[in-house]
Parts: structure tokens; C-alpha cells; sequence
């Protein structure tokens, strides 16, 4: 150990730097002394003072310049053989993990049961009462669709929750508020400048195209809310493709037709309304069905429109949802606003 | 049958590699809609429709709708060499 410290010690770029620093010194030294003799030969205490003053200044520079050259040096180390090393060690671990995770997965699916084996441990009695009963229990003739919005209602509930819970923080995040007298803040006219730089308002192959496509999307949408509980979709599909027609619909004629049906108020009232309307209609449901009571709730003809009990107003409220999240995470992202 | 499965499982492949070794974001993220896409078709071999609109609607379009923004914002689309054309 102390070889290798005297070896470090008699290296030439060592020795080079210990010669910098007591250059640094014996001249900060030399001043400190041709000052200290000037102010022996001064006679009043004021210009002693003066030439104190002097003398903590000359030391204060120096400090100031060791600390600079221990800065550039820190500096100098991060930038070349640092960042080397940092990345090097960044590489290993991400490339470790990836590797970990490939196996991990790869063995999973090595020991997972073959596609269609009718005796894998998913094939069980659950599903075949979801099969066998479904319709009857439930109403639905969407098999999916009774599983989701009745057997596994708080499931969706959740689900529906997440998409609101993260719809307010992208709000709380991306929202460029005015200020109280009703002025825009600088944030919000350089936003308004740089969207009106990327968005053409006025592009007629654009708004003549949306005029013909966000009915046929609003109607496709509509249809595949309204027929959740009769053929494939549903609330959650359903609504992210109303909510594709509104963002189309946003694009070609700008934020303030938009924004004339709907704002902020149409936002948390829908959300809070079709929320508090599934909470309220499932509590009702599951307190009757814990209980053993009729729930009052006529299941209908399977395969009319007006049929399987609370799944048509469910999905409406699901679809509303998520229509509505989905155009204000749009609006937020583009604008920071509606 | 079989050989759609096998050509469009291919593709999904081909779109997962291509999504993370394009340089261009733009060209990385239509790709990444085609992935979508193409999932959304082997969703509906699968017999399961519900999940095809939902994976269309949402992965091919809200996502990559917001993506576009998200890239807009940062400038990492560059749409000023129209701008310039039609200046000149």
C-alpha cells in the first residue's frame, strides 16, 4: 500500500501538479509577506486596517481559485472517464434485467398449459356456469358483456374510477389556468401560439372530410354503447370511439366550436353523474343479490333492445366515461386547456 | 388459416423490432399503429371481437392520436418545411 502511494506520489504528472499548487502558494505567500513588511513600516492603525483588509482579500482569492481548479477537475473527470463508466455500468444492469426477465417469461410459458386444453386449471366451473347460465342469470346475449357489467361489475366499476382518477391528475398536471380577473397568463398565449402554428384552423380537405365522418363515428360509437349487451363491444370500446370523433371533430374546426357543447362543467358533471349512477345502481343490485331479495329489476326478452335488467344504462354510463376522459386528455395534451 | 396466423404473428414481430430500432420517432410510431392494427385483426382470429374494436379504437387510434401530440409538443415533428415551401 505505501509503495503504491509513493509510486503515486513520484509520478511525473503528480509531481507536476504538486509543483501548480505550491506555485499557488509561495506566490500567495510571497504577497501575504512584501504586504506584512509594507504594513510594518506603516505608522496610523488606519492603514493597517487597510492593509488587513488587503491581506484577507489576497487570501480569499486564493481559496476562490482552489476551489475553481478542484471544480474543473471534477468536471473534466465526469465529462471524459466519468460518463464512460456511469455508462458502462448502465448498459450491464439494463442488459442483466433484460435477460433475467427473458427468462423468467420464457419459463412461464414453458410451463403454461397448451392453447384449448380442455383440462387446464382456466376451464373450470366458473366458466362453465358463466356459459351454461349467463343468459339466463343475467339477461345479456353477449356473453362478455353480462360477465363484465354483471358477474364482474366492480371489476368495471374500478376500471372506470382509474380512467377518472387519471383524467383529473392529467387535469391537475397539464391545465394552464387564467388568472382571477379573467387574463390570459403568458403560458397560455404562447400555447395558443404554437397551436395555431401547428394546427391549420382552415384546411377544407379536412373539414370537409370530418363533416362526413364524425356522424357515421358518433352513430358507430353510439350503436356499439347502445348494443353492448347484444353483439361484441360495449361501454369501453364504444366510448373510445365516440371520443375518436370528438378529437376529429376538434381538429377540423378548432377549440372554439368545440368548446361551445363541451367545457370543463360538462366534464365533471357526466363523470361525476354516470359514476355515482353506477355506483349507486350496483350497490343496489349486490345488496339485493348478497341478501337473497329481488332486485325488482325486469331482465327483459334476451335479444330485445330493452333487456338484461342495469347493462344497457351501465355501459351508457361507462361509455360517457370514457368518451369524456378520453377528448380531455386529448384537449390537456394539445392545449393544456379546453 | 394456419398460414395467416403464422404471417401476421410474423409481422407482429417485424413491427415490435422495427418500433424500437427506427431512428425517426414519426416513422416509429405509424409502425407502432400497425402493430396495433394487425393485433386487432388476430384478436378477431381469436373469435374475440369485443377486445378487436377496443384494441382498434384505443391502441391504433387514442394512443397514437396522443402520441402524435405528445411529439408535436416537443418538436420532434418537423413541420416547418411545408411552411417554408409555400413562403417561397
Amino acid at each position: 500500500m505505501s509503495k503504491r502511494r509513493s509510486d503515486w506520489q513520484s509520478r511525473p504528472q503528480n509531481r507536476v501538479r504538486q509543483w501548480f499548487h505550491n506555485g499557488f502558494l509561495a506566490l500567495d505567500d510571497e504577497i501575504i509577506n512584501q504586504v506584512t513588511k509594507e504594513t510594518l513600516r506603516m505608522d496610523s492603525d488606519s492603514e493597517m486596517d487597510k492593509h488587513q483588509e488587503m491581506l484577507d482579500s489576497h487570501r480569499h482569492e486564493r481559496t476562490l481559485a482552489l476551489e475553481r481548479l478542484d471544480q474543473y477537475n471534477i468536471q473534466a473527470w465526469a465529462n471524459t472517464r466519468g460518463r464512460k463508466a456511469l455508462s458502462r455500468i448502465y448498459v450491464t444492469i439494463s442488459f442483466v434485467l433484460a435477460f433475467v426477465m427473458i427468462f423468467f417469461l420464457l419459463r412461464t410459458v414453458a410451463t403454461m398449459p397448451r392453447f384449448s386444453d380442455p383440462n387446464a386449471p382456466t376451464n373450470n366451473e366458473v366458466m362453465a356456469r358463466y356459459i351454461e347460465k349467463g343468459l339466463e342469470e343475467t339477461g345479456a346475449v353477449n356473453i362478455v358483456a353480462g360477465m363484465i357489467l354483471d358477474y364482474r361489475a366492480f371489476d368495471t366499476l374500478g376500471e372506470s374510477t382509474v380512467l377518472f382518477i387519471a383524467a383529473s391528475a392529467v387535469l391537475i398536471l397539464l391545465r394552464i389556468d387564467r388568472r382571477k380577473d379573467g387574463t390570459p397568463v403568458q403560458e397560455l398565449i404562447a400555447a395558443e401560439s404554437d397551436d395555431r402554428h401547428y394546427e391549420p384552423r382552415s384546411d377544407r380537405i379536412l373539414q370537409g372530410s370530418a363533416k362526413v365522418l364524425v356522424p357515421i363515428i358518433f352513430l358507430f360509437g353510439i350503436y356499439i354503447m347502445l348494443n353492448g349487451h347484444l353483439s361484441p363491444g360495449g361501454g369501453f370500446s364504444g366510448g373510445s370511439i365516440v371520443s375518436a370523433g370528438l378529437i376529429l371533430y376538434l381538429d377540423s374546426f378548432g377549440f372554439e366550436k368545440a368548446g361551445k357543447f363541451f367545457t370543463y362543467k360538462t366534464f365533471s358533471w357526466v363523470s361525476f353523474l354516470s359514476l355515482s349512477f353506477y355506483a349507486i345502481a350496483k350497490t343496489y343490485s349486490f345488496y339485493c343479490g348478497a341478501n337473497g331479495l329481488p332486485s325488482g329489476i325486469p331482465l327483459g326478452t334476451p335479444g330485445a333492445i330493452l333487456s338484461s335488467g342495469l347493462i344497457l344504462p351501465l355501459n351508457i354510463a361507462v361509455g360517457l366515461v370514457v368518451a369524456c376522459t378520453m377528448y380531455i386528455f386529448y384537449a390537456l395534451f394539445r392545449k393544456g386547456g379546453l | 388459416m394456419t398460414f395467416i396466423n403464422i404471417f401476421l404473428l410474423g409481422m407482429l414481430i417485424v413491427c415490435a423490432l422495427a418500433v424500437s430500432l427506427t431512428r425517426n420517432l414519426l416513422t416509429s410510431l405509424i409502425v407502432y399503429m400497425a402493430y396495433s392494427l394487425i393485433m386487432a385483426i388476430i384478436w378477431m382470429l381469436l373469435e374475440s371481437p369485443d377486445l378487436a374494436i377496443t384494441e382498434a379504437a384505443v391502441g391504433a387510434g387514442i394512443t397514437s392520436v396522443l402520441f402524435f401530440v405528445t411529439l408535436k409538443k416537443i418538436h420532434a415533428i418537423k413541420g416547418d418545411s411545408d411552411h417554408e415551401q409555400t413562403q417561397k
